[in-house]
């Protein structure tokens, strides 16, 4: 088994998110500036952000040893999903810029 | 000054369906999509059902680039280890006008921008809009890449939740269990191999649901549907459900799952996925929809909360056509009577009580209360698989008779749970 980046969950955790990685990069994404998401500062260990790691489809937030969530915005499809789960007090929630973010080419 | 006679906000269905019918009035239109073209973010399961909107817009469909017509429908309910699967054929199906088509949303949504465009309106593309221009409360229009665009109305129909309704203040945040998320595998594979795995001719096409053990049961299902070239494969998946665990299941890990089963696996055996796409979906009903009007302000489409489940049909496309058809005649109104208030415009609103619209989301309102019932999406499902298990059973010795094998599972406990569950369901 492959370590990736000190992911010390279980196995069959990580061979999953390793193909979810290679089936995000199936998509097209443009760079923004900057994330279009970000968890509020100081609500790192809020209890609504765990609820983003069993939604995201893209498996973008995980949770650290110590309970924080972690998050990154590589690969997120712009489902909205995170938003409705754990609410605008803990996420700043924006859509990409005009011509950034994943472009779907099928949909 | 830049003033047009409509800013729509969105090239999605809903929007676009407003940009064709106001430019086929002579209305000055500008439509902006913050994705690289029309249809860049936009995602379906999916399938169009075209009776509701086919006589809207009588001269689009001849030539519309949809994928394949449903000829074959299905729903095969899944328990752990087994699944029972019911296909239904019927000629009518076969007979044009189709009722329904499987679809991709890249192609078709910029195939009806340009159709949108050729009627004379104005489409921008890769522009987010990031706020409402207001004047004495009332929108008068939007900023948008840095510049202040001016119009009449703002039609927002920016999708599922709507921040331009929300900064019009005509709806909050949305709430998870008003809401589902669907994801899903658009998977090539070649026309004549689809035609013969799934028994189809020339351009029919096939759609099947999929509920119980695909979700854990939790609310929702899978689908497939058959395109062109390709299968859409993928789940929707209740957002309360999902996020309170129980069991506590990554969305992501559900449709690996749901691949690896070896139903689904031999359907897609050879086929190369390209695509992976997400999105949210209304799923709150009547109570949930938003409000549709304000001064100086139309809602349309996912962006309104228009997309329904109700079991056996999940639809939004239609909606999302027809409403923004009907805020196209509701702004054509208001231009009339040279009045843009909410007086003025509230007879989006009335077009849409005397429109299919709804009368579907009044008739079924009950479906989500109906619906949120964990029996059945798992208990129902297990119970189905093993009574069909035990019944095609031949074991060594004598065979069970076949009434007391299913009768097993009907116990007075059961039929009376059975009875409550019914009771609910039937409000549908």
């Amino acid at each position: 088994m492959v370590n990736v980046g000190g992911c010390e969950e279980g196995d069959e955790n990580m061979s999953e998110i390793l193909g979810l990685k290679a089936k995000l990069g199936l998509d097209v994404f443009k760079a923004d500036k900057e994330a279009h998401i970000k968890i509020k500062s100081g609500m790192e260990k809020d209890a609504r952000l765990k609820r983003a790691v069993l939604v995201c489809p893209a498996g973008l937030y995980s949770e650290n040893a110590e309970g924080t969530v972690e998050f990154t915005i590589d690969g997120c499809l712009e489902c909205g999903t995170c938003r409705l789960a754990c609410g605008t007090e803990v996420l700043e929630w924006n859509y990409p810029g005009g011509g950034s973010g994943v472009q779907f080419r099928f949909g | 000054m830049e003033k047009f006679d409509v800013i729509i906000v969105g090239a999605g269905l809903a929007g676009l369906a407003a940009a064709y019918t106001l430019a086929g009035e002579g209305l000055e239109v500008l439509v902006l999509e913050r994705g690289d073209y029309p249809g860049a973010k936009n995602v379906t399961g999916g399938r169009l059902y075209l009776n509701p909107v086919r006589e809207f817009f009588p001269e689009l469909w001849k030539k519309a680039p949809l994928e394949r017509f449903i000829s074959h429908e299905g729903v095969t309910i899944m328990s752990r280890e087994r699944s029972l699967t019911i296909n239904y054929e019927g000629d009518e199906l076969r007979q044009e006008p189709y009722q329904s088509y499987s679809i991709l949303r890249a192609k078709f949504d910029r195939w009806l921008a340009k159709q949108a465009e050729r009627k004379g309106a104005m489409l921008v593309d890769k522009t987010r809009v990031d706020d409402l221009i207001k004047e004495d409360g009332r929108v008068s229009g939007v900023v948008a890449g840095g510049d202040e665009l001016y119009a009449d109305v703002v039609i927002a129909c920016d999708g599922v939740l709507s921040l331009v309704a929300e900064k019009a203040g005509l709806r909050q945040p949305g709430k998870p269990e008003d809401f589902a998320v669907g994801f899903k595998e658009v998977i090539e594979l070649d026309k004549t191999v689809i035609n013969e795995r799934f028994g189809l001719e020339g351009d029919e096409g096939l759609a099947r649901m999929f509920m119980g053990e695909v979700t854990r049961g939790k609310f929702g299902g899978g689908f497939l549907y058959t395109n062109k070239d390709s299968i859409s494969l993928g789940l929707v998946v209740g957002i309360k459900d999902l996020m309170q665990g129980q069991p506590a299941v990554q969305a992501p890990l559900l449709l690996d799952e749901f691949k690896q089963r070896p139903e689904i696996a031999v359907l897609i055996k050879g086929g190369e996925t390209v695509e992976y796409s997400a999105h949210a979906i209304p799923e709150g009903g009547y109570k949930a929809l938003s409000k549709l009007f304000g001064d100086g302000i139309l809602v349309a489409g996912d962006a309104a909360g228009f997309s329904m489940n109700i079991g056996v049909t999940v639809r939004g496309m239609e909606y999302a056509l027809a409403s923004g058809y009907y805020a196209a005649q509701a702004v054509i109104a208001a231009k009339k009577a040279e009045d843009f208030s909410v007086r003025g415009l509230a007879v989006y609103q009335e077009l849409l009580n005397q429109s299919f619209v709804m009368e579907d989301f009044k008739n079924f309102q009950e479906a989500p209360y109906a619906l949120d019932n964990p029996r059945i999406f798992q208990h129902y499902p297990e119970m189905l698989g093993n009574m069909m298990r035990d019944i095609y059973a031949v074991p060594a010795g004598p065979k069970n008779r076949l009434y007391p094998t299913i009768k097993q599972y009907l116990g007075l406990g059961e039929l009376w749970s059975m009875l409550g569950d019914v009771r609910k369901v039937m409000k549908i």
